[in-house]
């Protein structure tokens, strides 16, 4: 019972906020840029989503992700270029991430804490390294031109990706939420509480972290999935570290264990990113106009303050508050209705 | 004859190189020793340490002297900033757990690498210091070796003979070695556990500082994301080598040099990544405790 009403209240409240986006949307109230970030925040939050479901549920952090959001980007972007059906190529881009992510988890998952965290960045380095180095296949350097977008009209291509990005967004927090409530997602938080105590009631600790990095692969790979029609180009450089990095900071300001923060900092963040980078230029000019430039030109340049914020911003929530926003928390809706019972 | 003599070039740029590797190792082998912290923000002590001696060279040129100074520069600039982080942002979580002074290393890594570019007379583009060739190479047959490459050698070798007579035989050294066996009985036994964790953050920084000196010497190309790579790269040795263990940080860094110029030379210089990282994740497969290190059984 309590499952069911959990399933309808999901779908109403996925279902309700995708028909307000939506009729936003062609009545023309949202942009096209401000759809263009909403569908960015999406996929944002899918690889937060699956970041957390590992770091944040599991225990075990992962600095690598922006290495399978890169693998399920440029498996799609491949199959879509060799002309395979759309859905099957976004599918076979998650599928293979999450196969990849398998076979990592494997050796990788052995260890612990600090060295997990290593070598999933190591992992993530070396995906970059080989899609620069594979040659014609990914593009190398230069990177995979003219995917063939969500739609043929590229005006209308934003509003056509978020028909996609929403629901899968949609479909990936559902699944993360009814993983961490079965049993196996106890089984992850007894985990993340204490290995040894969890091991010792019988926990299969292995396995159990094996799932649950699967599953964050696969999710990471919808997202890169997602993402190669969205963009329409590929390039290595923007699946580095500071973009693993950036996953880590929207989990940990959301709180590490809890989706709805995930969510509500994955939105917040990409906004705030996203004005930051258009205005930095304005603010420099702003300064350098203000100390007039014939002084010889003291100019502060506002592009990495966006950067050199997020990594205050990590630094004050470990010291003040390091369980971030909600910590372990959610955002209950279902306390919205009991009243009115 | 000509694979021979490429053989041994390779071999005297990877142990200069290595010894580059092994300085920054130190500092993360020390700090993880001590306070069982990745410092991820140790790479980019290597890039203040090479800013400050990059401008004590442009301004004063390349003499003796003032090549002195921006040693001398780098290396209590870097020590001042390692001591003030570790007391502003670890010290603090030290008793956090463990993963939370991981993320907050990387988020002082990522104000360290991005605040410099805000500020103009840093700011985001590359730069290049144009370092003459103080000595004429040294040939043997159809071996050359680079003058600086050998000075580096020569340079980081002196550095770690330094490094081991501290940590063996001073009283802080000895302290050091006291609270990365036991922090808590050390503390017990009167020995200031802050003041000791500061003297290895100084000692790590320092090192990092005088690398960050002798990287430019040798790579002559600054940009504020400069110590990222190294940085990874040393850590890399620091585990190969047994992360801990000093002299397992020193055998590690010249392992590590050695088979990232031999894949330049032998292969190609854009796999270095994936090999430095290869390596990484065989020997946390296969050894996790690293060379030299020691196996501790963790008890509950």
């Amino acid at each position: 019972m309590r499952i069911l009403k959990n399933l309808v209240l999901l779908g109403g409240l996925g279902g309700g906020l995708f028909a307000v986006l939506w009729g936003l949307i062609s009545i023309g109230v949202l942009d096209d840029y401000t759809l263009q970030i909403l569908c960015t925040a999406g996929l944002n939050i899918m690889v937060a989503l699956s970041l957390n479901l590992i770091s944040g549920f599991t225990g075990q952090l992962a600095l690598g992700h922006a290495g399978f959001l890169a693998v399920g980007a440029y498996s799609t972007g491949i199959l879509l270029l060799a002309h395979v059906p759309f859905p099957l190529a976004i599918m076979g881009g998650a599928l293979i991430t999450a196969l990849l992510g398998f076979l990592i988890g494997f050796p990788a998952l052995r260890l612990r804490g600090d060295y997990l965290a290593i070598v999933t960045l190591g992992v993530g380095e070396i995906i970059r390294v080989l899609i620069i180095n594979l040659g014609e296949f990914t593009g190398g350097a230069s990177g995979l031109r003219n995917i063939p977008g969500y739609a043929q009209n590229i005006m209308v291509n934003n509003p056509a990706a978020f028909l996609w990005i929403f629901p899968a967004m949609f479909i990936a927090v559902a699944l993360v939420a009814n993983l961490i409530q079965s049993s196996q997602g106890r089984a992850l938080i007894s985990i993340r509480e204490d290995e040894v105590a969890s091991q010792a009631m019988g926990v299969n600790i292995f396995g159990m972290k094996l799932m649950s990095f699967t599953v964050s692969a696969f999710i990471a790979g919808l997202a890169g999935a997602l993402y190669a029609p969205f963009i329409g180009y590929l390039a290595p450089g923007g699946f580095d570290f500071l973009r693993s990095v950036f996953f880590v900071i929207i989990v940990v300001l959301g709180g590490m264990g809890s989706l709805t923060g995930t969510i509500l900092s994955g939105v917040g963040l990409t906004f705030l990113q996203e004005a930051l980078r258009t205005n930095a230029k304005d603010w420099s000019q702003a300064v350098a106009s203000l100390f007039g430039t014939s002084t010889g030109g003291l100019t502060i340049d506002f592009v990495p303050m966006s950067q050199v914020l997020f990594g205050l911003v990590l630094v004050i929530l470990m010291i003040f508050r390091p369980e971030g926003l909600l910590g372990t928390k959610e955002l209950r809706f279902t306390r919205l209705f009991r009243g009115a019972k | 004859m000509e694979l021979f003599t490429q053989i041994i070039q390779q071999l005297i740029n990877g142990l200069s190189l290595g010894g580059i590797y092994a300085l920054i190792a130190l500092g993360y082998t020390m700090v993880y020793g001590i306070v069982k912290l990745i410092n991820f923000a140790h790479g980019d002590i290597l890039m203040v340490g090479a800013y400050l001696s990059y401008f004590v060279l442009t301004t004063f040129g390349f003499t003796p002297w003032s090549l002195a100074a921006a040693f001398a520069l780098a290396v209590f600039g870097s020590v001042a900033l390692g001591v003030g982080i570790e007391a502003s942002c670890y010290r603090p979580l030290r008793n956090a757990p463990r993963i939370n002074a991981l993320i907050t290393a990387i988020g002082v890594s990522i104000v360290l690498e991005n605040l410099p570019r805000v500020f103009p007379f840093i700011g985001s583009d590359y730069r290049n210091l144009a370092v003459p060739s103080f000595f004429e190479n040294i040939t043997f047959g159809d071996i050359t070796i680079i003058p600086i490459k050998l000075i580096t050698l020569v340079v980081t070798l002196v550095l770690m003979g330094l490094l081991i007579l501290v940590v063996d035989y001073s009283k802080s050294g000895k302290a050091m070695r006291a609270v990365s066996y036991d922090m808590g009985a050390s503390a017990l036994m009167g020995i200031s556990v802050n003041r000791t964790v500061s003297f290895t953050f100084a000692l790590g920084s320092a090192l990092a500082g005088a690398g960050g000196l002798l990287y430019i010497l040798n790579f002559p190309q600054l940009d504020t994301y400069m110590g990222i790579m190294p940085g990874l790269k040393a850590f890399v040795a620091a585990v190969l080598g047994g992360i801990g263990s000093i002299p397992g940080a020193m055998v590690g860094g010249l392992i590590l040099g050695l088979a990232e110029t031999f894949t330049t030379g032998f292969i190609s210089s854009d796999l270095t990544g994936a090999v430095v990282f290869g390596i990484l994740i065989l020997i946390l497969m296969f050894k996790p405790s690293g060379i030299l290190g020691v196996h501790r059984k963790e008890k509950v």
